[in-house]
Order: C-alpha cells, then structure tokens, then sequence
C-alpha cells in the first residue's frame, strides 16, 4: 500500500483521478441522501386519480424516476374532465375513496372539497422537515396560485401546480393588413374587432366561446375590467348589477356582432380551430390553449400569432385566473408516501418540463425565469412576457361557491340567449333570480 | 314438419305447429304421478333467478322512489320532501320544456327512419345489378360507433370550416347554422340518427319482404292490379308487423338517444336540445341533486310504460291473425 503511494503506477494514478473526478458527485449525493430520505417509505404503492391532458401524461412519464429515487409504487389514472370531477365527487362521498393523491379543478371544486373535508392539509406537511426535501422550496409557488389554493380557513389542502390566465390571442397579419393596433381597453376590443371584422372573406373580428356553460368565464373576465367578481366576499351575488350589464353588453356586442356565425354553439375547441385556421383575429381565452396554435401541422397562423394581456376595463386590469390543485386524500392510509409523490410531481425540475412542453402554466414562479427554456420555447419571449404580465394582475375568474356548474348552466344558458339578441339584463335579472336560491340552500347545506 | 303459410297464419303460428307434435309422442302418465303436486319443490327452482331480479331490477326502482322522495345531495343530507320534488318539477320551464324536446326529437327519429328504412327496404328487395355490394354500404352507417359518429359530424358541421356548408356554398346555397342554430338544432341531430339507424330498418323490413307469399301478387296480377295497388293492398298489410318492430326498437332507441346529443350540443345552444336524458344527466351527475334527477326518473319511466303499452296495443292489432 505504501509503495503504491510513493511509487504510484500508471493504473493506480488513473484510478486516483477517476476517484477524484466522481468524489464531489458522489459528496453531494451522499449529502443529499443524508439530509433527506426518500426511501422512507419504499415498498408501499399509491393510487393517483389525474384528468386526461397533457400534463397528466407528463406525470405518469416521471412515475418511473419517482419510484426509483422513492421505492414507491404508483398507479395512476387518467379519466376525461367531467366524467374525472364526478368520479372525484361519489368517491370522497362514499368517504372511501380509492385512491391517495387525486387533482381538481380549483375554480370548479374548491369549496366542494373545503366543505366535504375531501383533502388533508398540506402546510404540516411542508413544516416538516423529515418529509419535505430541503430543495422542495414551497415559497418558489406563485403567491397568486396560492392564495387561489387556499381555502377560507386558512388551510391549503391543494398543491396549484397549473395556472391558466385568461389572454388575447391575436393574428397580427390581420392586424397589420389593416393596420390596426392592439386595443389598449376592452372598449376598443370592440372598436378593433368592428374594424377587423370581414364577413365577406369568412374573418370575424372576435371569437370567444358561446356555448352555455363554458361561456361564463368570457362573461367573468370581462366583468373583471369592472373591478368585480360575480360573488362578494360575503356571499351576494352581483350578477344584476350595472357592472355585470356591462359586461354583459360588450360580450353581446363582440359575439353577436363581430362574431363568427354559429359561435353561439362554440366551445373553446371550436374557437381555437377557427382562430388557427385565420378565420378570426381576436380570441380571448386560456394561456393553455396555445400550443397547436404554433403547430405547423394544425394551425395555418404559425409565426403570427400574438399574445396580449386582456386589456384593462373601465375601473380595473385584471386577468381571469383558473387553476388545478393536486392534493391527499383524507381518507388515505400512505399520507407521507403521497406527499413524497406530490413534491416529486410538483418540484422545479418537473414544472420547467411542463412549460418547456408546452403542457401548461406552472405554479411555480421559478420556471418563468428559466432562460434557457424561453430561448428553446417555439412561442417566444412576447408569450412569456404576457404569462407574467398576466400572473401580475391575475384574479379569480369564477366565483368561490359550492354550486359553481350550476352557476355556469343558468348564467350560461342567460348569455346563450343575449347572444341570440335577447335583452342582457332582464337575462341577467332572471339568470339571478333563479340562481340565488340555489346559492343560498348551497350555503346552509 | 308441417308447411306454415305465412299469408294465414303469420310467425306466431309457426312456433305453435312444432309443439303438438312433440307432446303426442310423449310417454303416459301414470295417474298416481299425475296426483301428487310438485309445484313446492319447483320454487326452489327459481330462487335464484328471483333474487337476481330482486337485486338489479326490484331494489333498483324502489330505491328510486324512494329517492324521488327526498331532497338529496350529493355530500350532503337527505331530508324527506315527500311529493316536493314532483311539485318543483311541474313548475321547472327546462324540465317542461325538455319533454317537449324529447318528443319533437323521438317522433322525428321514429318516422324519417321508417319511411326512409322501408322506402331501401322495398328497392333493396328487387333485383339489379350490385344489389349485394349496395346493401352492405346502406348498412355500413349502423356499424360505426356513436359517439364517433358524432364527432365526425360535429366536425362537418361547423359553421365556417366544415364540408356541410362548403358543399351548399358549391351550389349557390348560403351556409346553415346546423346545431349552432337554435331553430335547427333538433332536426339536425335527428338527421345524424336517420343517417345511422335507416339502416336498421331497412334490415329488419327487409326481412319481413322475403318471407312474403307469391301467390298473392300472382293472384292481383290476374285481377289486373298495378304496382301502387299491390304495395297498398298486400306488401304494406303484410310486412306491416315487421314495420310494427321496427317503430318499437327505434321509438326505445329514440327516447333513449344520448351520446350523440351529448357529444354533439351538450344540450345546447342554450337549452335548445336539452331532452329529457340530458336534463337528468345535468341534474344527477353535474348538480349531484340525485332526489330531484330520481323525479325525472320515474316520470320519464311512466312516459316509456305508457308509450310501451300504445305501441304493444298497436303491434298486437297488426298481427296478421287479427
């Protein structure tokens, strides 16, 4: 051994080198695996309910490295949106649900959830340091995204790792063409639109969805220029309100003249396809939606389509703000194994991949500064700017109740018919009318 | 094995001439047997196909009426309403409302098919060049799954991008609102259920054209009938049980018609194609009111047993024996 010392062969000095090459990975490793353990609960399998899209199947994708660094098992589902939120509802009815981790719809099931005690609170969890690793970094979460999260006691019983802004899609050959500047208020969204708007050659000047029920959030992100949301904060409904006829009147106006013929049937997908096939030069919408805009093999705009923050309204500038939560089921019994599983799914590393992929928003605000992402991005730096613009000034863009779909179907249903010319506020005074029972049984139940 | 004329005495008959037979060659039996009652021991029997009935048909339905007597909520409490929720739905618009669609929707997707169907049905049964291969593309619609079906026609439907109006464009047409419209959302759809379930009937009067007897036609021939006077006088009244079937599977498959409304308009625009089945789907699995969504439950099942009992009486008086 000495003599290998003094007198180091060629092989030995070799394996020196390679030894002192890996020994600061090897360091680090060792640091990390004794500062927190991830096999702490390895061997034991959880089940995860997702929502079919694309950020579901970025999950299960990393459910492979999770196990290996974890030693847990997971078995996940990916069931489509509604057929997902009432298989969510029955299941944590039954008190018995069968799995440990499931997502939901913050601007739809948020106070469901709270008032069904669906899903443990996640703060004791971030607490402790023995189950959250040193890097997990909570504080990196948008502090919009969580006060979205949050329910009215304080707790936070889901984990918002998806923000979706509302913003404008816009053509900008369409808008050069006729040299037409962005709308600078919501009130000249409608003069732009006018001036845009070309039936002749099959353009409409607008699209936005008109089919009940997904309509309600075009109606909520207008309303928001008003500085209101449809619901005070002590439960009253302002949906008969000047405000709300404002906003009322200018989504009439933009559908019904400036609109695409039929979009009174339109969802977003009907939307998106109209948009990107050139046939519309404004569409306000989800940052979500974006990515077949930019596809050459599905969309007839890619290179011009730009990314406008919603203008701001009369009295405030605000963009509608909608979200997804991940969170742990109270009934469940491997808790700690489905918070290792959350903080995996929901860590830096995985939210840059779901904006690199184009899968979404982020809750995480550290994946907006993630140059190298926005310089390979095929959407460009204005798509980013507005993600952050928007995040800046995001508010909720559905109000906080129970009886959120059924407030989507009746106000959706009154918003249809003002589309089809009917007065926007008797359909708003008879829209209320019908709704504040139901809100108000909603709050006693 | 006796020769059934199917211009007496019909099918029924037919499955009656079999049975004589096969008793006459029966064994005696000894008047000792023939005293003692069996009939306890039987029960038994039977036991487990009345337990099965019990479990998925009886405990269902009374558990809906009992539901439709309380005022629950998914997540929440139950509290006994009584005839609450009938009440409420009696003054519910979109409740009234809905039945009206279901009506307008049903009546339309029962006929069209049905004089389409037989109209195939009667060319089909001549004989021309590639009458086999033509009749397997006819059929071809009622292969294809619903709500892919559906989704196709959703996509040509649309107003701006699809082939509907490109094709009207090509000759001078101005493009239709289709499903996008309120005021031709319901015939639209019914036009999507007559392309796909024409086939249907067509088959199944098709098969009630091939069992019909010659020697009436010969005998019209003689008597000088013309083509319309043998339709309206013997094809018609014989192939009427077959027409009669065919009207009771689709009226079941019309009032029933979910998906393909579902996938197609939710319902919408607005309310404009809200039947009853997407009412009840609204109410139960979006608004988890699941006394309410029983209420409509057992109206709609008294709608479909009076329906069934109409359409029984009428197949029982088309029967080729009356």
């Amino acid at each position: 051994m000495t003599d290998h010392l003094l007198k180091p062969t060629r092989r030995v000095l070799l394996g020196g080198a390679a030894a002192a090459l890996a020994s600061p990975l090897v360091l680090r490793r060792a640091q990390a695996q004794g500062a927190f353990d991830w096999k702490k609960f390895s061997g034991q399998s959880i089940d995860v309910l997702l929502v079919k899209n694309p950020r579901s199947d970025l999950m299960q994708q990393a459910e492979k490295e999770f196990t290996e660094l974890t030693g847990i098992k997971v078995s996940s589902e990916q069931v489509p949106e509604q057929q997902q939120r009432q298989k969510a509802v029955i299941e944590f009815a039954s008190g018995k649900p069968s799995f440990d981790v499931s997502g939901i719809s913050l601007h739809v099931q948020k106070r469901m959830a709270a008032k069904g005690k669906w899903f443990e609170n996640l703060e004791p969890f971030i607490k402790n340091a023995a189950l959250t690793a040193p890097d997990f970094d909570f504080a990196d979460f948008g502090a919009g995204p969580v006060a979205y999260a949050r329910q009215a006691d304080g707790s936070l019983d889901t984990l918002p790792f998806f923000v979706d802004y509302w913003i404008i899609y816009y053509n900008k050959e369409l808008f050069d063409a006729k040299g037409v500047a962005y709308p600078k208020t919501m009130d000249e969204m409608f003069t732009v639109a006018q001036k845009l708007h070309d039936p002749a050659k099959g353009i409409a000047g607008f699209v936005s969805r008109g089919l009940k029920n997904a309509n309600v959030p075009v109606w909520t992100s207008l309303m928001l220029g008003q500085g209101m949301e449809t619901v005070s904060p002590e439960g009253k409904l302002l949906t008969d309100t000047p405000e709300a006829v404002w906003a009322g009147e200018l989504y009439k106006k933009l559908n019904k003249e400036t609109g695409p013929v039929g979009s009174v049937g339109f969802n977003w997908n009907e939307c998106q396809t109209t948009f990107m096939q050139g046939r519309a030069a404004m569409w306000l919408d989800g940052v979500g939606f974006a990515t077949p805009l930019e596809d050459p093999s599905k969309s007839r705009i890619v290179g011009k389509v730009g990314y406008g923050v919603t203008p701001p309204g009369p009295k405030a500038h605000h963009a509608g703000m909608f979200a997804d939560g991940m969170g742990i089921s109270r009934g469940s019994s491997k808790k700690e194994a489905a918070w290792l599983y959350l903080q995996f799914m929901t860590n830096k590393k995985n939210q840059i991949a779901m904006l690199k992929s184009g899968a979404g928003a982020p809750g995480r605000s550290s994946a907006y500064l993630d140059t190298e992402t926005i310089q390979a991005s095929k959407f460009g730096k204005q798509y980013f700017d507005c993600l952050l613009a928007s995040a800046k000034i995001a508010r909720a863009g559905l109000p906080q109740i129970v009886p959120v779909t059924e407030f989507r179907d009746v106000f959706g249903v009154a918003l249809t018919n003002m589309i089809g010319g009917a007065d926007v506020a008797g359909e708003l005074k008879k829209a209320t009318e019908t709704f504040a029972p139901v809100l108000a049984k909603s709050e006693q139940g | 094995m006796p020769r059934v004329e199917p211009g007496h005495d019909g099918p029924e008959r037919m499955t009656s001439t079999s049975l004589p037979a096969r008793l006459s060659s029966a064994a005696p039996v000894s008047a000792a047997a023939t005293s003692q009652d069996f009939t306890p021991r039987y029960w038994l029997f039977s036991l487990p196909a009345v337990l099965v009935i019990a479990a998925v048909i009886v405990f269902p339905w009374l558990f809906t009426l009992y539901m439709s007597t309380q005022d629950w909520k998914i997540g929440g409490g139950a509290e006994f309403v009584g005839l609450g929720n009938f009440a409420e739905l009696a003054q519910d618009a979109r409740f009234l409302e809905s039945i009206w669609h279901t009506v307008y929707f049903t009546v339309l997707a029962v006929v069209l098919p049905i004089v389409f169907g037989t109209a195939a049905a009667l060319v089909f049964h001549r004989e021309f060049p590639a009458r086999g291969l033509l009749r397997t593309v006819f059929v071809m619609p009622m292969m294809a799954t619903p709500v892919a079906v559906a989704l196709v026609w959703t996509m040509m439907f649309h107003p701006q991008l699809g082939v509907l109006n490109y094709l009207l464009s090509l000759v001078g047409i101005p493009p239709q609102g289709w499903v996008y419209d309120p005021g031709t959302v319901i015939p639209t759809l019914v036009m999507v259920e007559v392309w796909h379930w024409t086939p249907l009937v067509m088959l199944i009067v098709l098969g009630g054209l091939a069992g019909l007897p010659r020697e009436p036609y010969e005998s019209a021939l003689i008597d000088g009938a013309n083509d319309w006077h043998m339709f309206r006088h013997i094809t018609l009244p014989l192939v009427w049980p077959f027409v009669m079937v065919a009207i009771v599977i689709r009226t079941i498959d019309a009032l029933k018609a979910f998906d393909t409304i579902f996938v197609i308009t939710q319902g919408g625009p607005g309310t404009a194609s809200e039947t009853l089945n997407i009412f009840l789907y609204l109410q139960a699995f979006q608004f988890y009111k699941i006394g309410y969504a029983s209420a409509v439950v057992v109206i709609f099942f008294v709608i479909i047993i009076m329906l069934s009992l109409l359409l029984l009486y009428a197949r029982q008086k088309s029967k080729w024996n009356t």
